[in-house]
Formats: structure tokens, sequence, C-alpha cells
């Protein structure tokens, strides 16, 4: 059975619509249903690309390569389980929003996550300008709704005002750099920008490498690279969890997509090429040192991993400075599929264990290996993973960034990086030893986990060792 | 023969997991322990010494493309240490004291380091060769942080900062390796490695950078001079079974790792680094060797003088000769038996007296004639006295670096490092004697009255420990017999 290629983003974009019309329809049932039902939709579409394979498309600004099929179905898995972490995260919205009826606006915090990975789908297909930015406004503006969502919480709200203008300013960027590109090339679409580049004039060429940086600029900001990461530990700090789990994950996913499609695009031109690269090692250098240096006084587990979340664009960001290399996709993609089992695992713990304890500082971890072993448990192998223990899915990511980046000979990154891991092992480890060393705090009871949230931690966990110890499950993910 | 090779690590690391879940700690350990010494004595006399070479090979192919399986097997030497990882595994687990909370952690943690231990050293592929080592890591940690005692919680960080940086130091210099020859002929493969090397593949431009990466990674991980800052303070700290198989087994990777991939690949580069590496040793020999003897506690004393004994492994290594490297190897067996004892009879010093300050202690031969007896044998065979294993190859390896001579041109740098290696004995002697005489000899103070003798648990694990080292000293042929062939086969 084929379908068109795009309707995977339009069954997403029902889906949502459908959870919304529930809302009004169902008024009485528990809320926490439609949630199951975007579960259970979003697992239907994660099955039907798990069976389809690249093709043609017939479109000319939408491609179906073997890496658009992985960021989709990275998009999908993702918003799964941010829905899992919404159910649990229910009740503290609920306490922060107007209480004219008890499970208002609840139906809107479910559906908005699954228009959200409608808008990531597509974005993992295009190849135009264009769609690149509709479908980046799409998200962005679900997001702008999601992280102000708590409406009564200042902190939230601060959060969502910062996430709006600053992220706005970096439309503004994107936008102003494809007008220059535009105007060079006379051309929207990356492929045909890619056959373009070459004949243009030496006259031009300051121009479309101005357009170039503009455009990598608001990506920046999108994947949390450094110079334009301070919104980052606000806005994570102040959404809802699972938005921030969600802004961390997916929001940065799709824009290495994007960035590596540009990028590629200019490698046609090596004298424009060539400086883009120079671009992205500096932003790379100052992603590694902020987000690891920034991250090492962090007492709150939310800000840490906000800061730890920058530290990872900057691996990523040598995986993409080696991008002559032949691995350099797939060390992106692997370590992007890392990424995202172990920053949900943390983040869906986290959930779990401030709905119990009342906040989401390191502190509330402390004696958590006797108060809930698994979840301890479950947070140790996402922290380790995170700061690159072998065998586990983190060393695999890191291992191949390594590689690329030894490959493309990047040897200030190199020893950048090593010091960097190693700050990476202090601060992962502050955690482990507030939930191991740390005595319990008096009289606190056993942590209960919903049935769904076992089920995802337990794939999580797995799926970190699975990735870690058979290479090539993850090698897999991006065939060709 | 190969499955048995496999139960060396799967058994500890499967009974820990069993362990987490539920199983009863102590006993699953025990059953778990003795079943890889098991195996790993009938692999260690299995092994065919007449052909040599690599044997029991399995491999499970992973990524073709990288030419990357998980592939086990053994030589002599991987044999041998896999032999002394087992028995010390073995001890550590026996000798575990009762713990009030977290019993199944605690055991668990102890299988997890041992099964990273033996993983490295059955490990025929880089990529878990390396890995292997690495799963010893956050046990280590856990274990320090949680059941440490005295300074815990800085030795646990320093240690762990210390060694990841170490070994991301190493990852490094193992990929640049990985990349070396050209693209058709890459493999993680270390058997295919070592039959590259001798068409040249790892001779280009970036040899010395990469085995200078080599070096330093491989060289935190064995507190070689001056990153060894952190293993006196955590095998102080740490709770008696992790420091006997990390002073004792696990420390040793980085050495093994040196004889397995850096020396046999690169030899060109390797020479051309012996420079650094004997001025380092010599700082491992005669600055720690003078700062143990500063030290008034005895499991300080013990501590720095495990990091002051790598020394003599790193001149042996040095001396890039038959009789050196052998030296070294037997080395690496010797001390690995010799620290487990003495730091597992000083666990039982601290068990009974709380304090291991030797101006506290005195007299103590009285109330513990079998502890202090056997205590002497271990002082013995660490400083190096002859029928002990731990002479045998110090006698090796200070052959070897005075055998590195060009013939009537004096002293060279090998004799130089090798003479104040052999003043190292001294300070040895003058550390351990010392030692020994606060603690057991002299009036004894009132308070100690109540100490009691060893228990007969620990007595029959140390006596094995001692014996082993008895047997490789009377007849040191045979370790040799199983190490020599490898070395052979690089070293012409």
């Amino acid at each position: 059975m084929t379908f068109p290629p795009i309707f995977f983003e339009l069954f997403v974009l029902a889906l949502g619509i459908l959870i919304l019309l529930l809302e009004t329809f169902f008024e009485k049932r528990d809320r926490k249903m439609f949630a199951v039902v975007g579960i259970v939709g979003l697992a239907v579409v994660f099955l039907f690309l798990q069976a389809s394979g690249p093709g043609a498309s017939g479109m000319a600004s939408y491609v179906v390569d073997p890496p658009a099929i992985f960021f989709k179905k990275l998009s999908v898995l993702t918003t799964i389980v941010v829905l899992i972490m919404s159910i649990d995260y229910a009740d503290t919205i609920k306490r922060f929003l107007p209480a004219d009826s008890p499970q208002a606006g609840l139906g809107e915090f479910f559906a908005l996550p699954v228009l959200t990975c409608a808008g990531m789908m597509w974005m993992s297909s295009a190849i135009d300008f264009i769609l690149i930015f509709v479908s980046l406004e799409l998200v962005t503006i679900s997001f702008y709704v999601l992280v102000a969502y708590m409406r009564r919480n200042a902190s939230s709200l601060e959060a969502g005002v910062k996430y709006l203008i600053l992220s706005a300013l970096a439309t503004g960027f994107t936008v102003y750099g494809i007008t220059w590109i535009y105007g060079v090339t006379r051309q929207t679409n990356l492929v045909q920008i890619s056959q373009v580049l070459p004949s243009i004039s030496v006259d031009n060429q300051p121009g479309v490498l101005f357009g170039a940086l503009l455009v990598l600029i608001g990506l920046g900001f999108k994947i949390a690279a450094a110079p334009f990461q301070f919104w980052v530990p606000d806005v994570y700090q102040g959404a809802p969890t699972p938005i921030t789990a969600f802004l961390s994950v997916g929001s940065k996913s799709v824009g290495f997509i994007v960035l590596l499609r540009v990028v590629q695009a200019f490698q046609s031109l090596p004298a424009v090429g060539d400086k883009l690269i120079t671009a992205v090692i500096l932003l790379a250098v100052a992603t590694l040192l902020y987000g690891n240096l920034a991250a090492l006084p962090q007492t709150n587990f939310k800000r840490l991993l906000a800061y730890s979340s920058i530290g990872h664009a900057g691996y990523l960001l040598m995986a993409v400075a080696g991008i002559s290399a032949k691995d350099s996709g797939q060390a992106v993609v692997v370590y992007l599929a890392a990424y995202l089992l172990m920053t949900l695992l943390s983040f869906l713990v986290l959930v779990i264990v401030s709905n119990h304890g009342g906040g989401d500082e390191i502190v509330q971890f402390n004696g958590l290996s006797k108060r809930s072993p698994f979840l301890a448990f479950a947070l140790l192998v996402a922290m380790m993973s995170l700061a690159g223990v072998p065998l586990t899915a983190g060393f695999l990511g890191k291992f191949m960034v390594f590689k690329v980046a030894l490959e493309t000979r990047q040897f200030l990154l190199i020893a950048l990086a090593i010091i960097t891991v190693g700050c990476g092992f202090y601060f992962y480890l502050k955690v482990v030893r507030a939930m191991y060393w740390q005595p319990a705090p008096a009289n606190v009871a056993a942590i209960p986990v919903s049935k769904l949230s076992l089920a995802a931690i337990i794939i999580m966990v797995l799926l970190i060792f699975v990735l870690g110890i058979f290479p090539q499950v993850a090698l897999g993910l991006l065939p060709g | 023969m190969s499955l048995l090779v496999h139960l060396i690590y799967l058994s500890p690391l499967v009974a820990g997991v069993g362990i987490l879940l539920g199983l009863p700690a102590r006993r699953t350990a025990a059953i778990a322990a003795v079943i890889a010494l098991a195996s790993a004595l009938i692999v260690f006399l299995g092994y065919d010494r007449a052909s040599s070479g690599y044997q029991f090979l399995s491999s499970l192919p992973l990524v073709t493309e990288w030419d990357l399986k998980f592939l086990v097997g053994v030589d002599g030497l991987s044999a041998t240490l896999l032999l002394l990882t087992s028995i010390v595994a073995l001890a550590s687990v026996w000798l575990a004291p009762k713990v009030q909370e977290g019993e199944n952690g605690y055991y668990a943690c102890i299988l997890f380091i041992a099964a990273g231990a033996a993983g490295a050293f059955a490990s025929l592929d880089l990529f878990f060769f390396y890995a292997f080592h690495e799963l010893a890591l956050i046990p280590t940690f856990l274990m320090i942080g949680i059941w440490g005692s005295g300074n815990r919680q800085s030795a646990a960080w320093k240690i762990t900062i210390y060694l990841s940086i170490g070994s991301i130091v190493l990852l490094v210099g193992l990929i640049g390796l990985y990349l070396l020859p050209s693209p058709a002929q890459r493999t993680f493969d270390i058997v295919k490695l070592q039959q590259l090397a001798s068409t040249g593949a790892f001779s280009g431009p970036g040899s010395r950078s990469v085995y200078f990466l080599l070096l330093l990674g491989f060289g935190t991980l064995v507190s070689l001079f001056p990153f060894h800052t952190w293993a006196p303070q955590a095998y102080a700290s740490a709770p008696v079974p992790v420091t006997m198989l990390h002073a004792g087994v696990l420390k040793k990777f980085g050495l093994y790792g040196l004889l397995r991939v850096a020396l046999p690949l690169m030899p060109a580069a390797a020479r051309s680094w012996a420079w650094l590496l004997l001025i380092l040793l010599a700082g491992n020999i005669l600055y720690v060797g003078l700062a143990t003897i500063a030290q008034k506690q005895l499991d300080l004393t013990l501590a720095y003088s495990s990091v002051m004994h790598m020394g003599y492994i790193f001149l042996g290594i040095a001396s890039y000769n038959v009789i050196g490297l052998n030296g070294a190897a037997l080395l690496m067996f010797a001390h690995g038996l010799s620290i487990a004892a003495l730091f597992a009879m000083s666990g039982e010093l601290r068990k009974q007296t709380v304090t291991l300050n030797y101006l506290d202690l005195g007299g103590l031969a009285t109330n513990m004639p079998t502890l202090s007896f056997v205590f002497g044998l271990a002082t013995f065979a660490s400083i190096g006295l002859p029928g002990f294993a731990n002479f045998a190859s110090e006698l090796l390896v200070f052959f070897g670096a005075f055998k590195n001579s060009t013939p009537g041109a004096g002293f060279n740098e090998f004799q130089v490092v090798g003479t104040i290696a052999l003043w190292g004995v001294v300070i040895s002697a003058v550390y351990m004697l010392r030692a020994y005489r606060a603690i057991f000899m002299g009036e004894r103070q009132a308070r100690w009255q109540m100490v009691k003798d060893m228990p007969l648990s620990l007595g029959w694990t140390v006596m094995l420990l001692v014996a082993g080292l008895l047997i490789v000293g009377l007849v040191p042929r045979t370790v040799l017999d199983a190490v020599e062939p490898g070395i052979r086969l690089f070293v012409k």
C-alpha cells in the first residue's frame, strides 16, 4: 500500500484538528483520553513511515530522501513521548489555568504538539527556502502558545514573551538572508541554488555569503548554538516541562536537517562554502565552550538540561563542520537519535519526580535511589548516555562525531571537545551523586509511575543500550 | 573453548544484572566469580603455547562497512591477565564486608567492575576493548561515593573526571589509529591491524601524533607521572574490593593497551617517544617513591606504592626488547596479586582499629600472628625479594633496560633510568619495612588489646594470592611461556 508522501503530514494535521474537535464534542470526557488518541494516531503514522521508503515526491520543493524519512520518524516519536509526558504533567498545567471547568484548556495542550509535529515533518522534507520558512513558522508559532501555556505562572509567561521576541528576530534574519540569496541566484530552491552557484560572478559571491550567514544566524537560534543561545536557559526553565523537552529535541533536530541541507547546497561553490564551514566551526567552538562551561554551576535540573542541550548542539555542529566527510550526515543522524532518547528520558523522569517533590531543583533528586530505584536507574542510564559512557547510545554519537572531526582534521575542535566531555562528566554525574550518594529527605513516599510512562521509560532505556551495543542498528537509521 | 572465554566476562556481567533485579547478592556474586575463575584457569592452561598466536576466537560482525565486530579471543598475555582478573575478582567478592544498606547494589558494582576489566582483556576489537574498560567507570564512581571512607566525595570526583578525560584522549587516539591506513584497509579488528602493521600502514606521518595520544591516554589510566594524582586518594578512600580490583587489575588496562595496540602497531613511533616515557617513568619511581616515604598512613602508603610500581612496568615497556617486555608482562601479573593482598589485609586492619595512622598503631603482631606473617610475606613480595614473582619480573625489567646499550658509548638514557629504578627498590624497602615496623612491631598500646587475628575467610583468600606469587616467583616460566611468543611476534 503506497500513499503520496505528503499524506503523512496531512494525516497528522487532521489528527491535531480531530483532537481539537473532540474537545468540543465530548466536553464531559476525561481530557487525558485525547492525548491517548493522539498517541495512538501518531503510532499508526510511525508504523506507516517505517514501512515507507524513499522515492520521488513529484514536487520540486519537497523531497522524500532517507534523511527526510528519518527526521519525520524522529518528530513523530518525540511527539509521542511529549504527549505521554503531558499526561503526567496535566495536573500541574491545571493549577496555572483559570479554572472555569476542571479540565479547561487541556485539550488544546494535547492538540498543539500534534500540529507542531506536522510542521516538523514538513520541515524534514523541505528543500525550498519558501517551504522551509513556512514550516519553520508553523513550528515556531505553535511553540509561542505552548511555551506560555501556563497563563497564571509568571515564569511561563516571561518565557513565552522572551521566546516570541527573540524568535521573531531570528526569523527576520532568516528572511533577510533568503532575500539576499534570492537576489543573487534568482532561486529559492536549494537544488537550483546549488546548480546556479558555480556560475555566479565573483562580485556576487559576498552577497551570497552574506545571505547564507544570515540564514545560519536564524538557524543558529533554532538549534540553540552560541552566541544565539541566550533565550534557552530562561525559556527552558519557564516553559511547561513537556514543552521544554519538545523544544530541546524536536525543534533542535529539524533545525539540524535544514542546516545540513543549506550547508550542503552551498558546497558547490567552494569560495562561499568554505567560509560557511568556517562560520560553522566558530559556532561550534562557542557552543561547546558556552554550553558545557555554563552547565557546571547549575543547581536546577531543567536549567542544567538547557545548558546541556546547548552543549550537545556544539557536538552536532562539529559533525556539520565535517560535511566533506562521508559519514557526516550519518553522524548527525546517529547523534540526534541518541540525543532524543537520552534527553526525553531525562525529562520524563523529571516530570514524574517533580510531580511528587514539587520542584525542578537537583536537590529534589536526593536519595532517589532509595525512594524509587527504578526511576533512579533510568535517570542514571540517561546521564551516562548524555555524558558519553560506552555501550550507550550517547557514546556512539560522540564516537561518530570524533571520527568525522578527525577525518576532516578539525584539531582545534577535537582538543576543545576533549575538555568539554570532561566537564560533561562532572555536571551529569552531579545528578547521579544526588540520587545515589545523598540521603533521602525524611518522610517522602515512594513515587508512583503510570503504566504508560513505565512502558515508555523501559523502552527508552532498552533502546539506549541497543543503540550503544549494536552500532549497526543506529547506522541503519540512515541507509545509503 | 571459546565459550569459556565468553564466560569469564559474561558471568559477572549477567550475575550483576541478576543481582540488581533481586537475586541473593552474596551467593550469586560468589558463584559467578567462581565460574569466571574456573573458566579463566581452563583457558590459561588450555592455551596452546606451542602454536602461540590468538586462539579461541569467536566473532559477531556488527558494522561491515567499518569492519567493526564483536571479536573475542586470547593470546598468552590476555589469558594471563584474565586469570589475574578472575583471581582478584573472586578474592574481592569473597572479602566484601557485610553491607547494611543497598547490598545488592554493592555486589553488582563489584561484578560490573570485574566484568569491565575481563571484557577489555578478552576483546580483540578496538571498539569493545575501549568500551568494556569504560564500563567500570560509573560503578567505581558510585562505590567510592556511597561506600567509601575518609574524603570519599572528592576522591570519587577526582578519579572519575581524571579517568574520563584520559579515556577520551585515548578514544581520539584510537580513532586516529583506525583512520591511519588507507580507507579500504581500515578495521577495528586488532588481529587484522597487527597483520597490517607489517605492511607499513601505520608508519605514515600521523603515526607519531597518534602514538603520543595513545601514550597520554593509556598513561593517565595507569597513573603515569604526572597524571597519577587521582590514584592515591581514590585507593585510600575506596571500599576494599574496589581498591583491590582497580589497583590490581583495572589499572593494568592501560599497560595492556600499550602492549597490545600501541607497541605492535607503531614500533617506530614507540621508539621515537621512548625518551618522554623514560622521563615520566623516572618521575613515577623517584618522585612518587619519595612521596610514598612521606606518607603516615598505611592505606596511602600502599596507594602511592602502587603508583610507583607502575614505573617499573613502564620501564620494561620503554626498553622495547623481549626480556624487558617479558618482565613488564610478568610484573603486571605479580603486582596485581601483591597489591590486592596488601589492600585486603589493610582493610581488615582498618575494620578492627578504625585508624591506619602509623603513630596510633604498633605491636599488633602479638594479637595478629597470622596476619602479620602473611602481611610480611606480601611486603617482601612488594619490595621484590627473591622467591616472589615481583623479584623475577623486576629483574627482567632491569636486564631489559640495561640491554639497550650502544657498545663502547658509555651509559645511555635507558641505563641511567635503569639505575634510578634500581635505587627505587631501596625506596620501596624503606617505606614498606617502615610500615611493617610501625604497625606490627614495638610497643602495643593498651587500646589494641581486643584486636583479633584475621578471620579464616580472609586468611584463605590472602594465602591464595600469596601462593600465586610464590608459585610464579619460583617457576616464572608458567607465565613467561605463555606471554613470550606474543611478544616475539612484534619485537625482532
